[in-house]
């Protein structure tokens, strides 16, 4: 398995020419993309009213996600530290402004400001200390109180992360919830290792009635039925485990229960090993014990 | 960069109180049609800064914005265009963004402001 890109270089240089070439190119990196923009969007929950709305896509790259973003008809804005990367955006023609910032020192806009938030696999990169100067919690906690002050009260932002393991996931959440969000983590597919999907779901304000999370996707990725977000999925969710369990029951009680054949090889053996304490054969060796033993 | 984002955005350098609004010097100035939508003109109107945002077009060539504003002219035909023409189709291509506080100076190179910070001021 290759390693991570957060373990390779920094973002600003991992995302060079070659690697932004490819978020034009490859058809499978474009579709996972519009997929997760997609679910991010959903989780983003804006009122069915509409109304376009100004929407911040958070480590916006090539702007694949900002594409969901333009169809659903809103407006967007796009931040990325990659100079690489937001040139295939231009190149692509996004219909969003874009941004060189680096979010981990903060998000300058003005207060109350924007609608919602979107990011796409980017928020793992501020784990890393890359340069002496970085602390990956003072930039957790520059970028979310900055993201708390621009979004509009119960403004909404859905952030799609890879955490590298459980330490940093905590690292993350925390740092979200000490600068004020409510909300939590939603973890679509938990059944399954490579489509697991983390997004942290944050609600700007106290929570309320209102900023209940959405629920987690657990059919298998790709079926259309286990996706719904509606009826039948913890039916689904229950067949999923218990085909998972069954066969590895089976293959243990049959190693267990041996019978008489296997008793009386092993007794062989051990004499021709020439211990003298083996108990003789007799009709009683190996047989069952009655029940009421 | 559209006028929209510049309304939004603000110097963020550490120990900047008042960062907003950033000024702009203009080298290269783009317009791109884009379809007109009244009903984002009006959501977004109530948070635009509207002084900054009538002196960001002056300082791309977009002079026929009126000083005083009120909620009622969203619903005047001219009026809309003309807004929606300086927010949303006038575009900074090449120039440059200065913090009206510390005077620091962001370039804007293809139409991106770079908004990056050096260690010191972060």
């Amino acid at each position: 398995m290759a390693s991570r890109p957060e373990l390779q270089a920094p973002p600003e240089i991992f995302y060079n020419e070659s690697e932004a070439r490819k978020y034009t190119t490859s058809s499978r990196i474009i579709e996972i993309q519009a997929k997760l923009a997609e679910r991010a969007f959903e989780l983003l929950a804006l009122p069915d009213d509409g109304l376009p709305r100004l929407i911040l896509d958070i480590g916006c790259g090539s702007g694949l996600s900002g594409e969901t973003l333009s169809e659903k008809g809103h407006v967007w804005i796009g931040l990325d530290i990659s100079e690489a990367m937001l040139d295939v955006a231009l190149e692509r023609e996004t219909e969003g402004d874009l941004l060189l910032s680096d979010i981990g020192q903060g998000l300058g806009f003005r207060p109350g400001t924007i609608d919602g938030a979107i990011s796409i696999s980017a928020l793992q990169w501020l784990c890393n200390a890359d340069k002496s100067c970085n602390d990956p919690r003072l930039r957790l906690k520059a970028f979310f109180n900055s993201l708390y002050r621009s979004l509009a009260r119960g403004a909404r932002a859905a952030l799609q992360i890879y955490p590298q393991n459980t330490a940093q996931l905590e690292m993350i959440t925390t740092a979200a919830m000490r600068c004020g969000f409510s909300g939590g983590l939603v973890v679509d597919y938990p059944h399954s290792t490579r489509a697991k999907k983390y997004f942290l779901c944050l609600v700007c304000g106290p929570a309320s009635v209102n900023s209940a999370l959405p629920r987690a996707k657990v059919g298998m990725e790709g079926d259309d039925s286990g996706s719904d977000l509606d009826s039948g999925d913890e039916e689904q969710q229950t067949v999923t485990v218990a085909e998972r369990h069954r066969p590895v029951k089976k293959r243990k009680l049959e190693s267990k229960i041996k019978g008489r054949a296997w008793v009386l090889k092993k007794k062989e053996q051990r004499r021709n090993h020439g211990f003298s304490n083996v108990p003789r054969d007799t009709k009683y060796t190996g047989r069952k014990r009655k029940a009421h033993f | 960069m559209r006028l929209l984002t510049h309304n939004m955005l603000s110097c963020n350098i550490k120990g900047v109180t008042n960062g907003f609004p950033l000024a702009i010097e203009a080298t290269t100035v783009e317009t791109k049609e884009v379809d007109m939508n009244p009903d984002f003109l009006r959501h977004i109107f109530p948070k635009l800064e509207w002084k900054a945002f009538r002196d960001a077009s002056h300082s791309l060539g977009v002079d026929d914005l009126p000083e005083q504003v009120d909620p009622d002219m969203l619903l005047d035909e001219e009026f809309l265009r003309r807004f929606h023409h300086a927010l949303l189709e006038v575009h900074l291509e090449e120039g440059v963004l200065i913090c009206p506080e510390t005077g620091r100076r962001f370039p804007v190179s293809k139409g991106i402001p770079n908004m990056l910070l050096n260690e010191d001021e972060v």
